[in-house]
């Protein structure tokens, strides 16, 4: 079963209780929400703080319940969380107890592969991540870039269909986030994936996305949908880009109208 | 350069021995002065020589004791009874500590015992567990067991609902089944709070092992005490109770050394 797309999200809406096990009653986080990423696009969810993006990739990654409306992929309909929808969170999530390599190996553990087969992957893809030599390093003894560098390696090492990514640079300081930001495009050209890649940060979206989702103020809903088109090459000279530097003020205008809504609304 | 390196790292060395011997003077000298003012009490006249023996006196008796081979036998009575005790406690209350972090249902049964049997003491459970156990191995065992059991289960089920949810979110995206989540994450995420329960487990299985000896026992340390006590040996008391409090003492710190070996990956605060 082939499907044309990588991730289907057809009429999705999610409350969250305030309190614990009622369904029903809470905050609307999420509201009719549809959108079809395709396969091997790398997909920018971009909002105003509070709008659900992440939500919504949670949704996909199968950690919360779809509630109402339906989430697919090439696997068919998502209701758990699973290998094939691996995830990169903003605070690293990376095992303390184990080193990195520990860390990138246990995917791989979990697949049921001999442990030698487990080692060299997982050195390769300590490797891609610029990492090699610190496979003995505990996470608390790297710096917040390399662990976050431990963390994709751990995620790509599994070999996911879709990539899932919740503002994984948002903790970083401006130049390690410049480094990560490049580095990952060039991964993702090698080894082309579907990207959900939750961001608030404007020009972080237009660099890295084929597509960027602008999502309103809560709920959540996909309110402008834009292709980059700024081709399959980014690096240094992209920032200077005229189409760059455009769709960077169209977008940043259309987010702040969310945000300003987001401001009234309250919250 | 290897030359010029060498004598640098050695003069290191001596200044860092310089420094740890001075901290660890600093560390017991509260002991030192202890000693001395009891010394000084003892031969002051102010409290007799027999509430308050000398040390030279302790000493003495202690190394009769030692020889006598009586130390050593009640000794390891004693202490393979804490060590059961507190074993199976550790055993049996990690399960009890995640299970209930992670089951809502067997939360829901156990928090109520959990909460009532935490505050009481187990000491004043001695004489019915003499009724239920007799007067053999047993009962000693259950009263550490018990004493022991609830701060590991207390330690167990903070440890494992502090875990960040996105460490299990990770795991369970990388395939790990919910059983593998328990063993395999959230069992080393919980290990620093159940390592420090365990320590606690540890200080109170001391306390348990020697005050359920005085009343139901014919050997082991406790009843020592209680002898020696009842016979009017003080020199002789005074140094199984100072062998208590210096094995407890050891035990305590091999038990930190292996915690802190345990949690290496931790950052060093």
């Amino acid at each position: 079963m082939t499907a044309d797309f990588g991730i289907k999200i057809e009429g999705v809406s999610h409350a969250y209780s305030s309190g614990q096990g009622q369904r029903a009653a809470g905050t609307l986080a999420l509201k009719q929400t549809d959108l079809v990423i395709h396969n091997h696009e790398f997909h920018a969810l971009l909002g105003p703080s509070g709008c659900g993006k992440s939500t919504l990739l949670y949704l996909i990654g199968g950690f919360i319940p779809v509630q109402t409306g339906s989430i697919s992929t090439q696997k068919g309909p998502v209701t758990a969380p699973g290998p094939d929808r691996s995830i990169v969170f903003q605070n690293f999530a990376l095992f303390p107890w184990k080193t990195v390599l520990e860390n990138v190996m246990y995917g791989l553990q979990k697949k049921g592969l001999p442990d030698a087969e487990c080692r060299d992957i997982a050195q390769a893809h300590i490797k891609l991540v610029q990492l090699s030599g610190f496979e003995q390093a505990y996470p608390s003894q790297l710096s917040g870039g390399m662990q976050q560098r431990a963390a994709i390696a751990r995620t790509l090492a599994v070999d996911p269909d879709i990539l899932l990514m919740d503002e994984p640079f948002g903790a970083l300081d401006a130049q390690t986030r410049r480094v990560m930001q490049e580095e990952l495009r060039m991964i993702w050209k090698r080894r082309p994936k579907t990207v959900v890649f939750v961001t608030h940060d404007v020009h972080e979206a237009v660099f890295l996305a084929d597509r960027i989702s602008i999502m309103s103020a809560r709920p959540g809903r996909i309110e402008h949908q834009i292709e980059t088109g700024l081709g399959l090459e980014r690096d240094e000279s992209t920032l200077t880009d005229r189409r760059f530097v455009e769709l960077g003020e169209q977008i940043w205008r259309l987010v702040r109208e969310q945000a300003v809504l987001a401001s009234r609304g309250g919250l | 350069m290897a030359g010029s390196d060498i004598p640098s790292v050695s003069e290191e060395d001596r200044g860092s021995s310089v420094v740890v011997l001075a901290a660890l003077c600093v560390r017991y000298l509260p002991l030192a002065i202890m000693l001395a003012v009891w010394e000084l009490v003892g031969r002051s006249g102010l409290v007799s020589q027999q509430m308050l023996p000398g040390i030279g006196a302790i000493a003495a008796a202690f190394l009769d004791l030692l020889q006598s081979g009586e130390l050593i036998v009640n000794a390891w009575r004693s202490l393979s009874r804490a060590a059961t005790g507190l074993g199976l406690a550790v055993l049996i209350g990690m399960a009890v500590g995640l299970l209930m972090a992670t089951r809502p249902m067997f939360r829901t049964f156990i928090n109520p015992l959990v909460r009532i049997l935490y505050p009481m003491p187990k000491s004043a459970l001695i004489p019915l567990v003499m009724i239920w156990f007799g007067l053999g191995d047993a009962s000693k065992i259950f009263l550490i067991f018990l004493g022991c059991l609830l701060p590991v289960i207390v330690s167990a089920y903070n440890g494992a609902r502090g875990v960040n949810p996105f460490i299990i979110w990770s795991a369970s995206s990388l395939g790990a089944s919910k059983d593998e989540i328990l063993r395999e994450i959230i069992l080393p995420a919980a290990l620093p709070d159940i390592l420090s329960g365990c320590r606690t487990a540890l200080a109170f299985s001391f306390i348990l092992m020697v005050s359920s000896e005085f009343v139901i026992a014919k050997d082991g340390l406790g009843f020592l005490i209680g002898s020696l006590g009842d016979g009017g040996n003080y020199p002789a008391m005074f140094a199984v109770i100072l062998s208590v409090a210096g094995t407890g003492f050891v035990a305590d710190r091999l038990f930190g050394s292996f915690a802190s070996h345990r949690l290496r990956w931790k950052e060093q605060a």
